[in-house]
């Protein structure tokens, strides 16, 4: 085990738990910020979209749409099981939802990507319109908050294998748990607003 | 370490670093990260400064070479040809003096230098909740200083469009106005902002949960309660800034058109972008962080200033909870005001009604803290310290601020003096007079603490005049020029004819400004040679009440050799279980009770 490791495991399960209420009071004040900012460009996007003529419709392919949408969803139910797992201390399984949910993440981003190419291709740059201006705002931001979470969990997959976490000490797992399910709950907003409204 | 098992998250000892580098550099001490937050603000309170006093040359003499610097630097930055300030870098001057001054003196000073230092101390912590995080806020913090100095030396200069940064002037790169000038300003907010935010979610975990045992809500000091609000609007306000900066970056960078109105053109050109968007939902998502961002500005100070008029009072604050309740009003007002900025914008008018309302109503809680504060000295056995001097100045110079306020809430009242000098008046009043002296207040008490060394009192009570009394001729005049109607940012007055009969009191300000500028350097003067050279400082010279005095006059890596227990709140002062001393400690255990 790693120097860390070990002095994570030999202190008390009490000083865990005391740590634990402090580590995820820290993320749920980070996710109220994260909050606050989606909230500034959802709020933005709905004047932009109230004073536009009704029969405004974003030319998006909704497949894809609803595509990553079942993809996002099935990677928050893999996170959920790795962060039960890593209670558990069933150091394999956690593992391998870890990358499970780090694949699904993936291919969230190459069915982005394959979407933005069809975009450029068709000269809907962001600068097109309005319309296209959020479009790729609102989806540029979520992916790279998408990125930010493969990155966490690539990190936490490698320390996983090298045996960092345990029954007692699996924070950092369920802190990347709720990152993940809040960028799982942007998503849920953003493919109505855009596709399917 | 690793062979002892710690049950306690308030009580875990992290072994001292060696390096100069873990010591100096990256530092997981809050008391370090503190003082790096402390020198590097200080030295941007210069650049600030200096800004400012180029451009009140500009304003009192027009269109003359600035000595000294003009020659220097003529044809470069800010200068014309000959030496004088340029259109554009009048401009540049405002904007950046203003960006400076809110986000890179005054919140790293109040939040994060004196936050840093004194809430662990003063819940009778070890350290804050995250001391990682901590340092990353520091070194986000520095580069986007550097990032806003950098913005000086693009093509163009820096960003010209006012510190709040109105499209379309700030949108439009490249036709009039910097481009790379205002991305770096941009850039560099965001990661100011992004530094705030983290440091936001330290304070509030911290205070939610290391408090020692008998630190109930109800025993902190003011400065942590004020602390504790202002982390809240951090979290909740920031994110605002940082989503209205992107959307201009994406406007600039990307050519959308968030900002920018269907067929806008500049001169004879084509169209600006593909139009479609609303300059007025800059003002609204911006002034919805910059509101809050303004209680940021003050709250911490007012929190400085109710411990330290207690402590020279040798008083409890007058009506503790009625302070924490207004604390807690101002934050909750505070998110519903940011209209009042945009009374004149086109803001529909029952807008402007609802937000007139929601103004007038955020002074009460402000007056009941100055009638609290008053109520403190009322009858206390006053010792005229230098930290009591600037406090009480801090109180009076809040009421001149607070009242100027009470005109612009008004929106009949604020469609005459809005983008003139009595704006300019009023928050000068409120940051300078009021933040900066509780500032210069909280320095001087806290000073023996932070450096195990005393300040020259002669020298503190000197800069204090002289600062009090060139601050007065500089600002005060400016609301008769609000009140002639003498516009803001405005590079030369001698253009309108109204404004004629003003132009003495235009230069009696400048004048005023430079002494004012001069007289800081007797502050400077003393803080830098105090720390070194100073007199070893007593544990508690000032004979204060709250947990920091406790510990050893160089406060040791560990802060507390134990954790404390509380036993009391912060302003035992004059009370009957002391006698015959006339202060008791929070951890001093009650009297009669076994040790």
């Amino acid at each position: 085990m790693s120097d860390a490791a070990e002095h994570h495991v030999t202190l008390s399960p009490a000083f865990h738990k005391d740590r634990r209420a402090m580590r995820l009071l820290g993320i749920w004040l980070f996710l109220g910020s994260e909050v606050m900012f989606f909230t500034a460009f959802f709020g933005a996007y709905i004047v932009a979209r109230s004073a536009a003529p009704v029969s405004v419709v974003m030319p998006l392919e909704k497949l894809w749409g609803a595509l990553n949408t079942v993809v996002l969803i099935t990677s928050s139910l893999t996170m959920a099981l790795a962060v039960l797992y890593s209670k558990k201390g069933d150091r394999d399984r956690t593992g391998r939802y870890l990358a499970l949910t780090f694949l699904l993440a993936c291919c969230f981003l190459v069915v982005k990507a394959i979407e933005y190419t069809h975009h450029f291709q068709d000269g809907n740059f962001p600068s097109h319109d309005i319309f296209f201006g959020f479009y790729f705002l609102l989806t540029g931001f979520h992916g790279l908050h998408v990125l930010g979470g493969m990155i966490t969990l690539g990190i936490l997959w490698w320390r996983n294998r090298r045996g960092d976490f345990n029954k007692d000490y699996n924070d950092p797992i369920e802190i990347a748990g709720l990152y993940w399910h809040f960028v799982d709950l942007v998503w849920i907003f953003l493919f109505p607003a855009l596709y399917l409204l | 370490m690793s062979a002892e098992t710690v049950n306690a998250v308030v009580d875990l000892i992290h072994p001292e670093p060696t390096s100069f580098f873990r010591k100096y550099v990256w530092s997981y001490d809050h008391k370090v990260v503190a003082k790096q937050y402390l020198w590097t603000s200080l030295l941007f309170m210069t650049l600030g400064g200096s800004l400012a006093m180029l451009l009140r040359w500009q304003i009192a003499y027009p269109n003359q070479p600035v000595p000294f610097w003009g020659m220097l630097l003529k044809g470069h930055f800010v200068f014309d040809a000959s030496g004088a300030i340029s259109p554009d870098g009048y401009l540049q001057l405002t904007t950046m003096h203003g960006l400076i001054m809110v986000f890179f003196v005054i919140i790293p000073l109040i939040v994060s230098a004196f936050g840093n230092f004194l809430i662990p101390l003063h819940i009778g912590a070890r350290d804050v909740a995250f001391p990682v995080l901590n340092a990353l806020s520091y070194w986000l913090y520095l580069p986007a200083g550097l990032l806003m100095i950098a913005s000086f030396f693009m093509v163009k200069g820096a960003g010209e469009a006012g510190w709040t940064g109105y499209p379309p002037l700030s949108d439009v790169a490249g036709a009039v106005a910097p481009v790379w000038g205002m991305n770096l300003v941009l850039i560099a907010l965001f990661l100011a902002g992004f530094s705030s935010i983290l440091g936001g979610i330290n304070f509030l975990t911290t205070v939610i949960r290391m408090r020692a045992p008998g630190m109930t809500w109800s025993r902190l000091p003011l400065t942590t309660w004020a602390q504790f609000i202002t982390a809240i609007f951090q979290v909740l306000a920031t994110p605002m800034l940082a989503a209205a900066g992107a959307m201009l970056f994406f406007d600039r960078v990307f050519h959308t058109s968030f900002f920018l109105p269907h067929g806008l053109v500049i001169g004879q050109s084509e169209p600006v972008n593909t139009g479609g968007g609303y300059p007025l939902l800059w003002q609204h998502i911006f002034w919805f962080y910059a509101h809050p961002a303004v209680y940021i500005l003050i709250l911490p100070s007012m929190g400085f200033a109710s411990d330290i008029l207690a402590a020279f009072s040798r008083k409890p604050v007058f009506g503790y909870r009625a302070m924490v309740i207004s604390l807690v009003a101002i934050m909750g007002l505070g998110f519903v005001v940011w209209g009042h900025h945009m009374f004149v914008s086109g803001l529909n008018p029952i807008m402007g009604m609802a937000f007139m309302v929601s103004t007038v109503f955020i002074a009460l809680p402000s007056g009941v803290k100055v009638f609290n504060w008053m109520g403190t000295l009322w009858g206390g056995a006053i010792r005229l310290e230098p930290p009591m001097l600037y406090a009480i100045s801090f109180v009076s110079m809040f009421i001149i601020g607070g009242l100027s306020g009470i005109f612009m809430a008004a929106s009949p009242v604020d469609i005459y003096i809005h983008d003139t000098y009595f704006i300019i008046a009023h928050f000068h009043y409120v940051v300078f007079g009021a933040t900066l002296f509780a500032v210069f207040a909280a320095t001087t008490y806290w000073f023996p603490k932070m450096f195990g060394r005393m300040m020259n009192r002669k020298l503190c009570y000197l800069h204090w005049g002289l600062t009090f009394l060139f601050f007065n001729m500089a600002f005060f005049p400016m609301h008769f020029l609000g009140e002639a109607g003498h516009m803001r940012r405005l590079m030369t007055s001698t253009g309108y004819e109204f404004l004629n009969p003003m132009a003495p009191w235009n230069e009696f300000i400048t004048l005023s400004a430079f002494a004012l500028g001069l007289s800081q350097i007797v502050f400077t003067y003393n803080f830098i040679y105090s720390v070194f050279f100073g007199d070893p400082a007593p544990a508690n010279p000032w004979e204060s009440a709250t947990l920091e005095w406790t510990v050893p006059a160089t406060v040791p890596h560990y802060n507390f050799k134990v954790i404390p227990t509380v036993y009391r709140g912060p302003h035992e002062y004059s009370s009957p279980e002391a006698a015959p001393a006339d202060w008791i400690a929070q951890n001093a255990p009650p009297k009669g009770a076994a040790h």
